[in-house]
């Protein structure tokens, strides 16, 4: 053996704890489930998720397939992103749109919380159903949003996808339990524990490659409700009054161009973006549009099956 | 870098426990700004009226906003200077216990909260054992709303003196009692000049210094296989997380049942090459030669470990329906899973005074010492030595749910065991597996019933009763085939006796043998319609209460 391999004995830091506990569910997962399959969202989160399905099973490709759920609204440069990673690591990527929806011509602007239902919520059952998948590892954390804390990271699902939070399976130690009836499902949550300054430092000191958007820049936007959204292309209606200006910005979260809101900033490398989250003034999903609704707009979204 | 402390509160409904973690965030500036707003903005139709209501940080259900109460584990994360932290809010009321021992399963240290003008309640009580039995070591004693006593200290000592009388049984490691008022933020950040006589730090400073991690690192190896990891032919690599001690390349591991030796070639912590691996890291390990070992299997360097195909144990049971001894179900013990059955309650441990119960059941949230039996043989450690190999949940096999967690004490050596033992298997443990009554019908009226019989027995196994046929070609005696028909209901099975036309006096014979599972069936003449009527009459006889014909 190479003498100049390192002797792990450094201590187990924070980071080191929760990557262990991740790779330890997704194994526990791809060793007990029938069917699995990774969900893709192309974000940040995504990113770290796919980072440790293929540590978790080196020098095996991670033995499932990832499904990305594409409402056709998405940042160009998020798709691209996505068929480059697949193609590049020789991984199995699945997308799927709900057919229907692009057909009543469903979109952000006109329909508002429908278009998430229909887009998002429904697509995602489609695509799940679809090919029969009996668990699917979603990148949700615990510190997100009040519903998710209280999330099991092993979440049953009944044969319609809901969420039932008052009758939640006691979830013990290391011991996951898998088992489900035909037609139920298990949406697994292996990095529940992660911050989102664990994600960036994780990232950071695993060189996870992450959509430019996520880095600062010179972009299209319109201010709409005190949030930057960028013109991504010619499908964008602007509403009377706005205009499209040229402006240094970032996005925390990546979602349909539309429904998500960037900020000025000037942070255009990952130690500027640890920087400018370490002293963050606002939580991430401030800038989510989807959840500036009431309180409790989330846990009812989740009950019936969003992710 | 900075250490990990997960810890938990816990304590009764209105002890105030979301309350004192919301203000220790606010207090030490852990919040967001936007978070802080909307908690603001929330407040003014919270319970305070107008004034900040800390505890709508935490109670994040619809639910419990509506009730006022935290129903389910509620998880938060924060950093400070020293330590980052994740904490479990967990529910206090009796009826979300199982809960609270998610939260207490997962924690090194326990924040108890006590209220000041109540002292020490039955739920104190419980949840100190709770988290004993899932191995937490470490606990904080808080006692709240201390501004409601006048930071008298004389109730504070007596409080104090009452919890170490309750904790004497119990293996905990560390112990801190802190007086605090969490509406006031007396000793939750800083020390507060309201209680000049407390003389330790105040609960965060508390737990950014505490040392809870005893080192694993210095056991001996121990690594549960998670799954045999094979990309091509030239490759077959063991992964797993290490739960304890470390090892090193040229090794010489123990391959646990298969017991055999083999020599560490390969060690991969994630996708990197290293000489060595300790406690807490994920791994892919090879070895120099072919071993009999897949999922379930232990690693270990100096066998310290047992195996046995059944063990003694205390549990919690969470299930919603009742345990019965006999009941069936699927048995996790690290990353094995196999079926198993609850053999025997031993008793029932008083979760206010820890004195033992004798107990033929158990409902929800009760603790109980029980036996079980597994269909094979396990490795695994005592709880106290090896957490990861000494816990286990029970899986209901029909439903599918957590129904127990679980500590092994010891194994049992099969002829301990009470499923060998017939005096201890009584006629309903049997029947209980079976998920029956046990009954024999006994069919009289015919010459020859037989052919009616099976028709009977048939429709029976069809809708899923367990049942066996006695023979009656052979010209056996009344008493005889009683006897057969006895047998056969303490197997705990449905026992058809094609008695032909036996009389009276024949039947009174009968049923003094077999008692009160005897069912006589005086056969009519069709065999379609009497299989018909007979079954009918036999389901009847199954529901509880219609029993006596």
């Amino acid at each position: 053996m190479d003498n100049l391999m390192l002797d792990s004995i450094d201590a187990t830091t924070h980071l080191d704890q929760l990557e262990a506990e991740a790779i330890y569910i997704i194994r526990e997962v791809a060793a007990e489930c029938e069917n699995p399959v990774m969900l893709y969202s192309i974000g940040k989160d995504s990113s770290v998720m796919l980072h440790l399905a293929l540590k978790a099973f080196y020098p095996e490709k991670p033995p499932f397939p990832f499904l990305h759920i594409d409402t056709t609204w998405k940042f160009k440069e998020m798709t691209e992103f996505r068929d480059r990673k697949a193609e590049e690591l020789g991984i199995k990527m699945l997308v799927h749109s709900n057919q229907e929806g692009i057909e009543q011509g469903i979109n952000p602007f006109d329909h508002g919380s429908a278009y998430t239902d229909i887009m998002k919520t429904q697509a995602l059952k489609q695509g799940l159903d679809k090919y029969g998948f009996t668990a699917a590892f979603g990148g949700g954390r615990r510190d997100e949003e009040k519903s998710r804390a209280k999330e099991r990271i092993f979440s049953f699902r009944n044969k319609n996808h809901a969420w039932d939070p008052k009758n939640q399976r006691p979830e013990m130690w290391k011991l996951f339990n898998t088992r489900i009836n035909k037609g139920e499902s298990i949406r697994v949550f292996p990095i529940s524990n992660w911050t989102e300054k664990d994600i960036w430092q994780y990232i950071r000191r695993e060189n996870i490659d992450i959509v430019p958007l996520y880095f600062a820049k010179e972009r299209p936007v319109v201010n709409r409700d005190g949030q930057m959204i960028m013109v991504d292309d010619e499908r964008m209606k602007l509403q009377p009054g706005e205009k499209v200006e040229m402006a240094k910005m970032r996005f925390r979260t990546l979602g349909c161009y539309p429904l998500t809101g960037g900020a000025a900033s000037e942070a255009d490398t990952l130690d500027a973006i640890i920087e400018e989250t370490l002293g963050a003034v606002s939580s991430e999903r401030t800038t989510r549009v989807i959840d500036q609704e009431e309180a409790g707009s989330m846990e009812r979204r989740k009950r019936e099956g969003y992710f | 870098m900075k250490s990990l402390l997960k810890f938990i509160t816990c304590g009764s409904v209105d002890d105030g426990k979301s309350t004192l973690i919301g203000h220790m965030l606010y207090e030490a500036k852990l919040l967001f700004a936007d978070q802080e707003r909307a908690l603001e903005l929330d407040s003014r139709l919270g319970s305070r009226g107008g004034k900040i209501d800390y505890s709508l940080l935490l109670d994040g259900l619809l639910a419990e906003r509506e009730q006022g109460i935290t129903i389910d584990v509620a998880y938060r994360y924060f950093t400070t200077d020293h330590r980052s932290f994740i904490v479990a809010d967990t529910p206090g009321h009796e009826e979300y216990t199982r809960n609270m021992a998610v939260g207490a399963s997962f924690a090194d240290l326990a924040v108890i909260l006590v209220d000041a003008t109540k002292g020490i309640i039955t739920q104190t009580k419980r949840h100190t054992r709770i988290c004993a039995l899932m191995g937490i070591k470490h606990l904080v004693l808080a006692v709240n709303k201390m501004d409601l006593v006048g930071f008298d200290t004389d109730k504070f000592d007596a409080i104090k003196e009452e919890f170490a009388r309750i904790t004497t049984e119990f293996q905990f490691e560390s112990i801190q009692v802190i007086p605090v008022s969490a509406t006031e933020g007396d000793n939750i950040t800083t020390k507060s000049p309201n209680t000049p006589w407390y003389k330790g730090l105040a609960l965060l400073p508390y737990l950014e210094n505490v040392e809870v991690h005893a080192s694993d690192d210095v056991k001996p190896f121990m690594m549960p296989i998670q799954r045999v990891c094979r990309p091509d032919h030239t490759f077959r690599g063991f992964q797993g997380q290490i739960e304890a001690g470390s090892i090193a390349v040229g090794d010489e591991l123990i391959t646990l049942p298969s017991h055999e030796k083999a020599k560490v070639k390969r060690i991969l912590v994630t996708d990197q090459d290293r000489n060595s691996a300790h406690a807490g890291q994920p791994v892919t390990i090879q070895l120099d030669r072919e071993v009999d070992v897949s999922r379930g299997c232990v690693f270990t360097k100096d066998n310290q470990l047992q195996e046995a195909d059944g063990f003694s144990s205390t549990i919690l049971w969470m299930d919603d329906s009742v345990l019965t001894p006999g009941k069936d179900v699927l048995v996790k013990v690290g990353t094995k899973i196999l079926p198993g059955t609850v053999t025997a309650i031993k008793h029932k441990i008083d979760i206010n005074t820890g004195n033992t119960v004798t107990a033929d059941q158990l409902v929800k949230n009760e603790l109980a010492t029980c036996e079980i039996s597994l269909s094979d043989g396990i490795v695994f450690d005592s709880f106290e030595k090896n957490k990861s190999i000494g816990g286990f949940i029970l899986i209901d096999r029909v439903t599918n749910m957590t129904s127990a967690c679980g500590v092994i004490e010891e194994a049992l050596q099969s002829s301990d065991r009470e499923d060998r033992n017939d005096s201890e298997v009584t006629r309903d443990v049997r029947a209980q597996q079976k998920g029956q009554q046990p009954l024999t019908i006994w069919l009289s009226g015919q010459t020859d019933n037989t052919a009616l019989a099976k028709e009977v027995e048939k429709r029976l196994v069809a809708r899923g009763y367990h049942t066996m046929l006695v023979d009656n070609s052979l010209g056996e005696s009344v008493r005889q085939l009683a006897g057969y028909a006895r047998l056969l209901n303490d197997a705990g099975l449905l026992a058809l006796v094609p008695a032909g036309s036996t009389n009276g006096n024949d039947q009174a014979i009968a049923q003094e043998i077999i008692g009160q599972a005897f069912l006589p069936i005086e056969a009519g003449a069709s065999i379609e319609e009497a299989a018909k009527e007979i079954v009918k009459r036999v389901v009847k006889a199954l529901i509880p209460d219609s029993y006596s014909i």
